[in-house]
């Protein structure tokens, strides 16, 4: 799927932090490498899943605006999670579809006007190298992705090659609750752990009672919060060790921070709890100003969430797979004979033509 | 010695084997790690051997933590001292002091040595890597000489060259890629400890012994 196409999007303005992400790096943490990867993962996989593509194609996040790109062939692509208001030549196009974009035409993502992070998945996928198992860019390690880096003006992207044709995919709509709005307050699911006991029953109480607010202080690595201090039993420090991702972790001044997928692999501040994985990214698409609030469940409560959240996927899989293309044409092969089968409708009623007799060819000159 | 499992979220098993920095339980670690990896065991993604801990990350959907916590438990006690993977000697070539090591006056200065008995002192010792962590590439290793212990910059500078050798607090290490930071530059060395294009992207592993080699700086700039 991934053999290149050529050139495809060209950034005509990069936006304020345009990369290149995929569903992240498994396996190299052991030397001090993050696993990277989209921050809203549900995002991107729905973008990919629109497009037929496999869930953890390489696409573009955007963050808070977007960027503006040229497309230098046709194109069919999605954007899901922030609603940055995308045009296709100066004209609304929406969220949560497959949009079909002509060789020349702009399509410019603009300011966030809800949510943070907008994801673009291009049918067949953005194709960079792949480093480390991944195509995700490591922004603290400068590799992967776009050379490493975010996107700058001028830069050339290329996809892999597509194996639907356009025109089925283009117009397919993501159902409605994929795209829910954010509330005031965002509750945010956390498993107490690993260190809970580095702080006091009155600290836990804190953190689980009280809100707090998502400071600028936020970006690829963690969001730095403020509210109440949550106060340890002795000391902010343990023994350096693994950090998740989703980790909360609370410095002597008692303000937690929360990892995301591009940390530091090792820390030496106490976690006080990890954010379940489903809610990583709703917290990846809140805004500095943002209200959390934390709220624990158990190790099976959160199995449970997460069944459920993956057959969500399974379920938006299904939606287009179960539907043949709304029109299109099959050649049947029976023995030396050839028949057209002309399949039309979809949503299980199909009204099917089976079209005259032609000789093969091969079979033909064989004898 | 007791070890225990702690919870680090739904796809996270932290295996705690003890509550100490030394290098006897940090071998137990790495004997541990390796004998995840050789059990090769159903749903388990990836293991982040530190200090005093292995942190085992692995699909819920396809492993359930109590069924891995039991295999985890067999494995541990079936350990033994032979398990851990041989260390190698892994050598630094450093240029000390001039351009490539602004702070080596400092340090002198600081702990009452001359800049060679800096050098000396601090190219001494085989250094044990207790894990690697920070940033990509980043060894974190042990036992410093103690006359050697720094107080860090107070304002941390923008930009350390990667290669960079350092000596903070009671701790010495090395920059691996280029970035902010606090710590007392005394060297550099030309060899590269990250290479993502390398499937083990670093020449540097856990458990390894390293040791720094002065040379002169005209071998650094490669004349």
């Amino acid at each position: 799927m991934q053999a290149s196409s050529g050139d495809a999007l060209e950034v005509v303005r990069p936006g304020l932090l345009t990369t290149v992400q995929d569903l992240g790096r498994i396996g190299y943490q052991r030397y001090g490498v993050p696993n990277s990867g989209a921050i809203d993962r549900a995002a991107l996989r729905a973008a990919n899943l629109l497009l037929d593509n496999e869930e953890g194609c390489a696409g573009l996040e955007a963050t808070a605006e977007g960027p503006m790109l040229r497309a230098l062939v046709d194109l069919v692509v999605a954007i899901v999670g922030a609603d940055m208001q995308p045009l296709v030549d100066g004209q609304p196009v929406e969220c949560g579809t497959a949009i079909g974009i002509r060789s020349g035409q702009i399509l410019e993502l603009q300011r966030a006007r809800r949510g943070l992070r907008a994801y673009l998945a291009v049918a067949g996928g953005i194709d960079v190298p792949v480093i480390l198992g991944s195509r995700s860019t490591c922004l603290p390690a400068a590799f992967g992705g776009f050379l490493g880096r975010t996107l700058q003006e001028g830069d050339r992207l290329q996809t892999g090659l597509v194996e639907r044709s356009p025109a089925v995919l283009i117009g397919r709509r993501l159902p409605s609750g994929w795209l829910e709005p954010m509330g005031d307050i965002l509750t945010v699911r956390v498993i107490l752990g690993p260190q809970e006991d580095h702080f006091t029953p009155e600290g836990i109480r804190t953190f689980l009672s009280e809100s707090y607010c998502i400071t600028p202080q936020m970006d690829r690595v963690g969001a730095r919060l403020q509210g109440p201090a949550i106060a340890h039993r002795s000391g902010a420090d343990i023994i350096s060790d693994s950090t998740p991702l989703g980790a909360i972790q609370v410095a002597s001044d008692g303000q937690p921070m929360i990892l995301l997928a591009d940390r530091q692999t090792t820390g030496g501040y106490a976690k006080i709890a990890v954010v379940v994985q489903e809610d990583i990214g709703r917290l990846g698409q809140a805004a500095p100003g943002q209200v959390v609030r934390f709220c624990r469940v158990s190790l099976p409560e959160a199995y449970a969430a997460l069944r459920a959240y993956q057959e969500r996927f399974d379920a938006l899989r299904r939606t287009w797979q179960s539907l043949p293309d709304k029109r299109a044409s099959y050649r049947l092969r029976l023995g030396a004979g050839s028949y057209r089968v002309d399949v039309e409708g979809g949503r299980g009623t199909y009204r099917v033509h089976l079209e005259g007799v032609e000789r093969t060819s091969e079979h033909a000159d064989a004898q | 010695m007791s070890i225990r499992f702690l919870d680090g979220g739904e796809s996270c098993l932290v295996v705690e084997l003890g509550e100490a920095i030394n290098v006897a339980l940090n071998r137990q670690v790495r004997a541990l790690d390796l004998a995840l990896e050789q059990a090769r065991m159903e749903g388990v993604l990836e293991a982040v051997p530190t200090y005093r801990s292995l942190a085992i990350y692995y699909d819920p959907l396809i492993v359930g933590r109590d069924a891995l916590w039991q295999q985890v438990g067999r494995l541990y006690d079936s350990l033994g001292a032979q398990d851990d993977r041989t260390p190698q000697v892994v050598e630094i070539p450093t240029v000390y002091g001039g351009e490539y090591g602004p702070d080596l006056e400092f340090v002198a200065r600081y702990s009452g040595l001359s800049p060679e008995e800096v050098i000396r002192l601090h190219s001494e010792p085989f250094y044990h890597v207790y894990m690697l962590g920070f940033v990509a590439g980043f060894p974190y290793l042990g036992d410093l000489a103690e006359r050697l212990a720094v107080p860090r910059l107070s304002t941390p500078r923008l930009k350390v060259p990667g290669g960079s050798v350092g000596i903070g607090g009671k701790q010495t290490g090395i920059y691996p890629i280029e970035s902010p930071g606090g710590w007392r530059i005394i060297g550099r060395t030309s060899l590269r400890l990250f290479d993502p294009s390398s499937e083990v992207p670093t020449p540097i592993l856990p458990g390894d012994m390293v040791r720094f080699v002065p040379i002169a700086p005209h071998v650094y700039a490669g004349e």
